[in-house]
């Protein structure tokens, strides 16, 4: 038992987190700038420093293992043949593995698309289509025009294995950076995740990082293990379902807002009722989906524009503010920190606005269905009404003097009867901002881990009366 | 291995003879894909894509087949899997109409093979056989 220094690189900031193991507690977390661009070391030292400046002195650890999310993050190409089959399945795997899907293909790839992979500076290329035994033309042509293409990214093929061969041999043709595994969606609407999943991991960790310039700090640390969202999704899971006689939380959803996206974790089985028929591709136990239209900063013109010129007039009049305005600012400078009650106020409001919308497309939905039979229930994605708990995490909200409000969003607030939001979960938030790093000290420690959180992931704040409403 | 994306169409949720089918069919050495109940054209059609589904066999029960089946060949077409083949058998219509009448009417709608009430999956086997080519 020793202490570890955790570490995230994020897109802005690099994120220290310091533990003792025996004590089962945190020593000091420190951050500061990410600097990626020019040395990634240099952000580090000086978060350290702060570190150690905060702990009082100097000390030793056991081991240093980081996640990262900067330089874009890990970038990723998510192909399939149906929309609502192997390309659903292919994008799910990817943002289990803690990808941004920047692009999404199904069918036939024409050359437009095959340019966008190559202008979008893609890492990772997801191909799928397919169930096993079934459709291995698609697959094939489309591998085939990677290859004439002359991309040389990794290509994760996880499409029908009755194709496998074939597309090894496209891949050796083409002297392509091919790798093969199961099949992300085996018989129609059935999700395997892991073996697809593992393979974007791995590919993450031997090649991508050392393209972003993260490489560079591994004389300094151990090593560079997962993608950033990969880590707290592994916290989240950790959190939810507790280790060996340690309890968890049982089943909940944790909502991280930051600057680019807004991720929504839900740990959770679909549905517990058995008066209905669930519908579509099978959901994954823990899910991850992310807006990347949806963040306080480089993505809150996103959050305007989805709404309507009715809606921006309508907010303007009521708050008294022109929230046009204020998202551009906020996209202009997205080191602005809020230093008076208006910054506060908008941040606030546009924290409001990505937890409601981010929840809105991450729950699943609920129609009653008329037959001669009687009234059935008709469900598509998760059922998050029985959630227990929703946390909350990423600066604005651990900041926010009103984080109850913003948490309440994930709820079913207008009483919209279809949506399967939580019903009446409680709330709680990452105060220190630990769950990245708790996700990386899981893969060794992962009691010591989960009773940090249990002990760190806390109350919400707010006055009594917003907490009693 | 022949491929046969089975279903029940539209908001019946008649499941029994939809396992009678698949139990059936898989027993007689085909590929069964079984989307089960509350299934929509789309549903069945995609299934038949990513599966490579040499036939669609489509189950109605509550007299509602006629409107639930409208235009499923021509979306067949438009998904690029215009030769597949179509069979539907049950209920599929509302009272007791003249059967000649109900099957030249879906066979205009371009399904293969229209099956009356009470058939039994017994007998569709011959036809499958038949039009599967074994």
């Amino acid at each position: 038992m020793a202490n570890y220094l955790l570490i995230d690189f994020g897109s802005t900031f690099t994120k220290l987190c310091a533990v003792d193991s025996e004590k089962c507690d945190i020593l000091g977390t420190a951050s500061d700038f990410t600097t990626v661009e020019t040395d990634i070391t240099e952000g580090y030292q000086k978060a350290l420093k702060k570190l150690f400046d905060r702990i009082g002195q100097k000390i030793e650890f056991e081991q240093i293992i980081a996640c990262s999310s900067a330089a874009g993050g890990l970038k990723m190409a998510a192909i399939g043949l149906v929309k609502e089959l192997t390309v659903e399945a292919a994008k799910r795997v990817c943002l289990g593995a803690g990808a941004k899907v920047d692009l999404v293909f199904s069918h036939h790839l024409n050359n437009s698309e095959i340019k966008q992979i190559i202008d979008m500076k893609i890492d990772i290329i997801l191909l799928a289509g397919g169930s096993d035994g079934g459709n291995s033309e698609a697959v094939i042509f489309n591998a085939d025009l990677l290859g004439k293409a002359g991309i040389k990214i990794p290509v994760v093929f996880a499409g029908n294995k009755s194709a496998q061969d074939q597309i090894s041999e496209i891949f050796n043709k083409y002297n392509m950076n091919g790798h093969i595994c199961e099949n992300v969606m085996p018989s129609i609407n059935v999700l395997n995740i892991n073996s697809a999943r593992d393979k974007i991991r791995e590919i993450f960790l031997k090649q991508i990082i050392e393209a972003k310039g993260i490489k560079k700090i591994e004389s300094e640390i151990n090593r560079v293990i997962l993608p950033t969202p990969s880590a707290v999704l592994e916290a989240a899971k950790l959190l939810s379902e507790g280790y060996l006689e340690e309890s968890g939380l049982g089943e909940i959803v944790v909502v991280d807002i930051g600057g680019a996206t807004t991720d929504l974790y839900s740990i959770c089985t679909s549905t517990k009722r058995s008066d209905v028929i669930v519908q579509g591709l099978e959901e994954p136990f823990a899910k991850r989906t992310v807006e990347g239209d949806l963040g306080m900063r480089y993505s809150a013109p996103g959050i305007v524009k989805s709404l309507s010129e009715r809606e921006i007039n309508f907010i303007n009049k009521e708050k008294g503010v022109d929230i046009v305005e204020e998202v551009n600012r906020r996209y202009k400078n997205v080191k602005l920190l809020p230093e008076n009650q208006h910054d506060e106020f908008i941040d606030q409001f546009l924290a409001e606005m990505c937890a409601y919308r981010s929840m809105h497309r991450h729950c699943g939905r609920i129609t009653e269905v008329l037959t001669p039979m009687g009234k059935v229930f008709n469900q598509t994605g998760k059922d998050l009404s029985e959630v227990s708990y929703v946390i909350g995490s990423g600066g604005v909200i651990i900041n926010s003097k009103h984080q109850y409000e913003i948490l309440r969003q994930t709820t079913n607030i207008l009483n919209n009867p279809s949506e399967l939001r939580p019903n009446d979960p409680e709330f709680l938030i990452d105060h220190d901002y630990i769950m990245f790093a708790m996700g990386l000290l899981a893969k060794i420690q992962p009691m010591v881990a989960l009773k940090i959180m249990k002990n760190h992931i806390t109350q919400v704040r707010g006055n009594q009366d917003e907490t009693s409403k | 291995m022949k491929t046969i994306v089975i279903g029940v169409i539209g908001a019946d949720v008649h499941a029994v003879g939809n396992k009678i089918i698949e139990y059936t069919l898989k027993k007689s050495g085909y590929n069964v894909v079984n989307i089960g109940v509350l299934s929509t054209q789309e549903d069945f059609i995609n299934a038949a894509i990513e599966t490579n589904a040499d036939m669609i066999m489509v189950s109605s029960l509550y007299g509602h087949g006629e409107i639930d089946c409208r235009g499923m060949r021509d979306k067949c077409v438009e998904s690029g899997i215009e030769n597949i083949l179509l069979y539907v058998g049950g209920n599929i219509v509302v009272g007791k109409q003249d059967f000649d009448e109900v099957k030249k009417r879906f066979l205009e709608m371009g399904f293969n093979r229209i099956y009356p009430p009470g058939t039994s999956i017994d007998d569709a086997l011959k036809d499958i056989k038949t039009d599967l080519g074994e």
